[in-house]
């Protein structure tokens, strides 16, 4: 196993590179000079050239890949091309927003939804089956942001329970809990609506097992066969698709921020895009990406973890 | 009974498949006739009616210009439903062929084809659109384009898993023995039997894209306004959130009740296309 994880976190490297060339190609295509983003459309010609220079934006592109990169490897994500921060600043401090709503979201979601769905899975085909599952369609259907919008309407506007918008003080948290409720919860059903459908199924899957049936033919007792047999052996397929939605969630995380006007990475990807601040946005698509590179990968060594059967050569 | 009615049979049985096809179908009657189906041409503004709460000469209120918000939802499904149906198919052929060739080929192409794969699934499908959106800037063209770029190497997977595993089966071998050329073996051998999976993907992918369309018009990437598409009635909704609430949640009504539709509809063919029911 541990050769297996080895080889496997060596496999993500050559995966990372890939996608730092292809962010940094993307953004090299993107329409418009960053020098003009910087400086806005009425600049004189010889104060982007100037600025044109002072970003290294007349070198060859390969010396340009590999500037970038060799920062990037050394944790030095540039400057804001429209504030001049630090872009590891602005990312030191928007990351906490999205890290706690993202976790907060993919906890809520795994443990209502599992114990949801193994309940709905015993319960087939009986009312709170049917309704379990009519929940669980609409939540995998609906967009994050209009979730968002809706929860807002119900308990911001009109029940005042909670702020509308922004993000809270982290070190408070009293102020931090009120702020990070609605769009954890936003996402929390979500990932329960998807958590929920795929344990009925896998557990029904396993129900059906021939040695669920050897089980309960030789006298154990239903809770033991459920919980012994049937949980032990769905867990696997369970484990993977909770690294599958975690990354969807991260994606809903972004829409979640935007309508909620929480300061997270995705706040600042969505304003960098509009600025045209191409340095600040080319680091958090890369840092976006490494979240999912690292979630594959936990997800991959889980297998190995929870079936032992499974063996990679 | 032969299988296309024993097929048939079980659709009309399956409750969910066969109620997410008629609200599919709806929404597609809606889209395609707005201009006769809608009661008020969705730009027109009326500076006397503005923001009006649902009533009978507006049905579902009118908006911040005075537009009828029915009026906009129902040629909103026009761009929604265009958007996503066209890019699902642009990314449905383009995904397939790649993933075909990837899995008769292997070698190096496969290699290839497959890694790039990896490598674009490494963003989350929104993240990565918004990405393909900032290079290409907004308009109707181009989030169709990136739709398509984002769904492709979904396909590419669907595809070429199935055809590794139809170039092991004899009939495939037969026909490579007998001399049948690689893309007429792949088009009328593997294609068929990996069609109905790609169908049901494409189906249940024409949802994201619905949504993502949806996401991206709401962040103001998609179609701009004045074009109405849900999404951007949404964004423009929530700016009224103090004073009408009906601005953003109707738009989303439609959202939800299509995305929902074609979710049911996808999950009905799986079972439906399920060879297990069959044997």
């Amino acid at each position: 196993m541990i050769s297996y994880t080895v080889r496997r976190i060596l496999l993500a490297f050559p995966i990372m590179l890939a996608v730092f060339t292809l962010v940094f190609l993307l953004v090299r295509v993107a329409p418009g000079d960053p020098a003009v983003a910087a400086l806005g459309d009425y600049a004189s010609q010889e104060a982007v050239e100037a600025l044109r220079e002072k970003m290294g934006l007349n070198e060859p592109i390969w010396t340009q890949y590999a500037r970038s990169l060799y920062g990037f490897i050394r944790g030095d994500l540039g400057s804001s091309l429209i504030t001049d921060e630090p872009v590891s600043r602005q990312v030191g401090t928007a990351l906490p927003y999205t890290a706690e709503l993202t976790l907060v979201g993919i906890l809520f979601g795994t443990l209502l939804g599992i114990p949801i769905g193994i309940f709905t899975a015993l319960k087939r085909n009986h009312t709170i089956d049917y309704v379990g599952r009519a929940f669980s369609l609409i939540g995998l259907s609906i967009p994050a942001f209009y979730m968002g919008v809706l929860l807002m309407i119900a308990f911001s506007l009109n029940l005042k329970l909670f702020p509308t918008v922004g993000g809270g003080d982290l070190s408070n948290l009293g102020s931090n809990l009120r702020y990070l409720f609605l769009p954890a919860v936003t996402l929390g059903i979500i990932m329960m609506a998807y958590i929920t459908r795929m344990t009925r199924s896998s557990f029904l899957n396993v129900l059906q097992e021939d040695y669920v049936r050897t089980a309960r033919a030789k006298g154990l007792a239903e809770r033991v066969v459920i919980y012994g047999h049937v949980l032990k052996n769905s867990i696997i397929p369970i484990a993977s698709v909770i690294g599958v939605y975690s990354i969807v969630l991260i994606g809903d995380s972004v829409m979640t921020e935007v309508v909620f006007s929480r300061p997270g990475l995705g706040k600042l990807m969505v304003g960098a895009m509009k600025q045209r601040d191409y340095a600040t946005l080319q680091s958090v698509m890369i840092i976006y990406a490494t979240f999912v590179v690292v979630i594959n990968l936990i997800t991959d060594i889980s297998y190995v973890f929870f079936d032992p059967r499974i063996r990679y050569n | 009974m032969d299988r296309r009615r024993k097929i048939l049979r079980t659709f009309v049985k399956n409750r969910a498949a066969l109620i997410g096809s008629i609200v599919a179908l709806i929404v597609t009657i809606l889209a395609i006739f707005a201009p006769l189906i809608a009661p008020y041409d969705p730009l027109e503004q009326d500076v006397f009616h503005r923001l009006t709460s649902p009533e009978r000469s507006h049905l579902l209120g009118t908006d911040v210009f005075g537009r009828d918000v029915l009026s906009r939802i129902i040629w909103g499904a026009r761009v929604s439903l265009a958007v996503s149906v066209i890019s699902v198919a642009i990314a449905m052929v383009i995904g397939t062929i790649f993933g075909m060739i990837a899995g008769f080929k292997r070698g190096k192409v496969e290699t290839l084809i497959m890694r790039v794969v990896d490598v674009l699934m490494s963003f989350p499908v929104l993240i990565m659109g918004l990405m393909v959106m900032a290079v290409l800037g907004s308009g109707m063209v181009k989030l169709i384009l990136a739709i398509a770029i984002v769904l492709a190497p979904r396909f590419v997977r669907i595809a070429h898993a199935p055809t590794l595993e139809m170039k092991e089966k004899d009939f495939i071998e037969a026909a490579r023995a007998l001399g049948v050329s690689a893309p007429r073996l792949l088009m009328r051998h593997v294609l068929p039997n990996i069609f109905g999976e790609v169908l049901v993907m494409g189906t249940l992918w024409t949802a994201t894209a619905i949504r993502m369309e949806a996401n991206l018009s709401f962040i103001g990437l998609g179609v701009s306004p004045p074009t109405p598409t849900w999404g951007n009635m949404i964004r423009a909704g929530v700016q009224q959130l103090t004073i009408s609430h009906w601005l953003a949640i109707f738009p989303g009504i439609a959202i939800l009740v299509t995305v929902l539709s074609f979710n049911m509809l996808g999950d009905g063919l799986r079972d439906i296309t399920d060879p297990k029911l069959y044997e």
